[in-house]
């Protein structure tokens, strides 16, 4: 079992997509991770020798952020936003669309699950 | 697509005129402005900025964090009240 990054990559996957579960990594810095790090794409991942996975970490480290600093750094740029009161931010912080899409309908990915409106619900009253 | 770094950030001439006119230390006079598209250079940062949103003045003090950004997306333009029969959701 491999383990790069913090995270343990699926045994039965071809490299290239395995790579992929890692968080900050698709499938094109996949690629060229694999390119610079000389390992070919279409192995398994069970099928990595020791040396391969120690080169792949390399590449890795030396390339840029993965996983948890990413996430802190995204994080941190959210912060910034909703800090300064600008309008990004402010739409960070109702859980809207922050680009300047729709809201009329769509937009379920930022509202979530739509929320069923109870208009008008008169009181029962009791005898 | 962003803007080519050869012109440089945009700020409106006049805008540019009156943050020149006040950068003599602790000046604390607000500048009123219209131009919600000037961008926010350091030069601006400590002044107090009076943002146009199309009704009202919005006074911004620019910090160093606002760098970059553009004046207009600190004085929102639309108001929400919210929509009827749903109660108060943080924020």
């Amino acid at each position: 079992m491999a383990r790069i990054a913090g995270v343990d990559l699926p045994a039965g996957k071809r490299v290239e997509i395995g790579l992929t579960y890692i968080y900050g990594i698709g499938r094109n810095r996949a690629m060229k991770i694999l390119v610079t790090a000389k390992v070919d794409e279409g192995i398994k991942v069970k099928d990595l020798s020791e040396d391969e996975v120690l080169r792949i970490q390399q590449v890795i480290q030396n390339e840029g952020m993965v996983e948890g600093d990413l996430r802190r750094e995204v994080a941190m740029n959210i912060k910034r936003l909703i800090e300064i009161g600008s309008y990004r931010g402010m739409r960070h912080r109702r859980g809207l669309p922050v680009r300047g899409q729709r809201t009329h309908t769509n937009a379920r990915g930022r509202k979530g699950p739509r929320r069923q409106a109870v208009a008008g619900k008169k009181q029962v009253v009791k005898k | 697509m962003s803007r080519s770094i050869r012109k440089g950030p945009f700020v409106d001439e006049h805008l540019a005129k009156k943050i020149d006119g006040i950068t003599s230390a602790d000046d604390r006079r607000v500048i009123k402005t219209w131009s919600r598209r000037s961008t926010v250079t350091p030069l601006m940062v400590g002044i107090t900025i009076a943002v146009h949103n199309g009704h009202k003045f919005v006074p911004v003090f620019i910090t160093e964090n606002m760098v970059g950004h553009k004046l207009g997306e600190f004085a929102p333009t639309r108001t929400f009240r919210g929509h009827s029969g749903r109660r108060e959701k943080g924020v």
